[in-house]
């Protein structure tokens, strides 16, 4: 049997190790009370309080580099299960048309609560083999390039576009740079800026800079409540500026990249709450939360005017940026 | 590319980076390393006269050298950096900003105007490699934004010389904003038909390289610029494996379809106008 926030994968995180022992006393005396006649309800329900008030100890003081390591926590749920979950009658649609079909970007047709739509999804991958594949989340030229091949299909058709956000960055790589990497994220800035069907984006894990941004100029923007958000990865700016990947937690903290931090800033607009102890405890609840922010934008968004709904997204982005003038 | 035989092209890339002409009567060339009389090399505009080599420079520099004798009127002139954030690595953000500003003598990474470029009104924009390797933070994504409405609004053709090594760190998700606000204004700027000439000089790379720098309906670069998305060197350790030569270099991309023309700094002022002829309202 398993809690509602019990995390039974293998992977640990450092700082939830003071859980692991009550974790294992649970799990000793819930198979002890398979084979004895002895009743522990009530000590098993002591020591999940136990767990739960630590659990919430720990997470209401999580600094930004554990939730760096929460964003990446491999039992939290990718954009796939984000589909699985929410989308109904998911149709995959594949290729940019120009030169192949980069598997870290899924897009396709789909339902979510009552609305038919575009979902536009990075793909990290669930084993070895499909995490090489996908270049662990990074993708493409040609991955940003389907992505707005299937917008303008969206946009013709009148379907909103959902997007899931969740790389560490594009792909730096030598066939990424000769087909066109830069050109790729800016066009796809450019004409989502523009595209005449509402847009909504979500940071699920990681959102690494214009690899992050490349699919994410929407009407509204919301992270994960453990998501981060940022211009660069915690360790690129760590070598860069400490000259040091060590220093990876010091630049989390530096780059104020949690949602509560973007949010502060006006650079995301909602902040989505997961279930105590991350979405990797209860995928399902986290992912019903981002169905639930997903439905209720699109709903909003549907009663703009075109013209209006543009307006306004060029404006959202226009007024960000923080300086003085005399 | 060609490379100078017995240099590698790290080497290269590495000279490059120690940026503006070295003081003194006399300087050596970071490519060819031939010995050069410094006034030789400004007169050539900053071009290398052994080599060719197209040494970087200053925005004040590049709008003097591209706009008509006394024609470029600088804008926005007073807007300055804010540390939004807090930040401090080696050092403070805020006194990072106050040493760039007195080592460059202005307060950002843009210097923004009108002028005149052979007698063709144009806004212009020039990128300042000497302030923060000429990362975009707030200030460079607003003045280039003004920019382009500036184009919009006085119907003139828009020319950004971008030089700059991406978004600037320090003022993170601030920063990575500014390539879509960037990119959104161009939209703008598309849709009224307006005409947009996007000059790449070395280097162009992250964020610049990945929003309005790569918008150009027309775009020029320099000679051997280094154009891309990521560094070369965070190439090299993904992939782990030798670049080609001339990899993201101008004449690399020339050949792979991103960029329209390479132009020598000599010629910029020429090609300019000629495009503006053909294309410019
Ligand atoms: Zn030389």
């Amino acid at each position: 049997m398993t809690t509602a926030n019990t995390y039974t994968g293998t992977y640990e995180l450092e700082f939830e190790r003071p859980l692991l022992q009550l974790e294992r006393q649970i799990a000793e005396l819930e198979s002890h009370s398979r084979d004895s006649e002895v009743d522990i309800t009530a000590d098993v329900r002591k020591l999940k309080q136990s767990h739960t008030a630590m659990l919430k100890k720990i997470y209401a003081k999580l600094g930004a580099w554990n939730t760096v390591k929460v964003a990446r926590h491999p039992g939290r749920p990718q954009a796939i299960d984000h589909i699985r979950v929410m989308a109904k009658d998911f149709c995959e649609l594949h290729g940019d048309r120009h030169y192949g079909d980069d598997p870290a970007m899924i897009t396709g047709f789909a339902r979510v609560g009552s609305h038919k739509c575009l979902i536009v999804a990075h793909n990290k991958g669930k084993d070895t083999r499909e995490r090489i594949a996908c270049h662990f989340g990074c993708a493409h030229p040609e991955g940003y390039r389907k992505a707005l091949q299937k917008m303008k299909l969206a946009e013709k058709y009148g379907l909103p576009v959902v997007t899931l956000i969740d790389t560490p960055g594009a792909y730096p790589g030598i066939g990424a740079e000769e087909r066109g990497q830069a050109q790729a994220i800016a066009a796809n800035m450019f004409e989502m800026s523009r595209l005449r069907v509402p847009i909504v984006s979500v940071v699920i894990g990681e959102g690494g800079s214009g690899g992050a941004l490349g699919i994410a100029v929407a009407d509204r923007v919301a992270m994960m409540q453990y998501a981060w958000y940022s211009v660069i990865s915690p360790e690129g700016c760590a070598a860069i500026l400490w000259k040091t990947g060590e220093a990876a937690e010091k630049a989390a903290e530096a780059l104020k990249l949690t949602a509560a931090d973007n949010m502060k800033l006006s650079t995301v607009d909602e902040a989505i709450p997961e279930p105590l102890g991350g979405a990797h405890r209860d995928p399902d609840a986290a992912i019903a939360n981002v169905e639930k922010w997903i439905s209720q934008s699109l709903r909003e968004l549907k009663r703009f005017k075109v013209d209006n709904l543009v307006n306004k997204r060029f404006e959202r982005f226009r007024r960000i940026g923080s300086y003085e003038e005399k | 590319m060609t490379q100078t035989p017995g240099r590698s092209w790290q080497d290269i890339t590495d000279a490059g980076k120690r940026g503006d002409v070295p003081e003194g009567l006399w300087m050596r060339c970071p490519r060819c390393e031939a010995m050069v009389y410094r006034k030789n090399v400004e007169q050539n505009l900053h071009v290398c006269p052994e080599c060719d080599h197209h040494y970087r420079i200053g925005a004040d520099v590049r709008a003097r050298q591209l706009c008509d004798p006394e024609s470029f009127e600088p804008q926005w002139s007073g807007m300055a950096p804010v540390d939004a954030l807090g930040f401090v690595d080696a050092k403070p953000y805020k006194q990072r900003l106050v040493e760039e500003r007195e080592k460059c003598g202005q307060p950002d990474a843009v210097v923004c105007g009108k002028g005149f470029i052979k007698g063709r009104g144009v806004v212009l924009a020039c990128m300042d490699p000497q302030f923060m390797m000429g990362s975009m933070g707030s200030v460079v994504g607003e003045k280039v934004t003004r920019s382009i409405e500036l184009a919009m609004d006085t119907d003139r053709p828009l020319v950004v010389v971008s030089c700059s090594g991406g978004a600037r760190m320090q003022e993170s998700t601030l920063s990575l904003m500014q390539m879509a606000k960037t990119a959104a204004t161009l939209a703008k700027l598309d849709q009224v038909g307006g005409l947009f000439i996007s000059v790449l000089s070395d280097p162009t790379t992250g964020g610049v390289s990945a929003s309005f720098a790569m918008l150009g309906d027309v775009i020029l670069a320099e000679p051997k610029a280094l154009i891309g998305f990521a560094g070369p060197r965070v190439i090299a350790n993904t992939v782990r494996q030798e670049l080609p030569d001339g990899f993201q270099r101008s004449e690399h991309l020339l050949e792979k379809g991103f960029i329209d023309r390479v132009v020598h700094r000599r010629d910029l002022r020429s090609e300019i106008s000629r495009i503006i002829d053909y294309a410019g309202k």
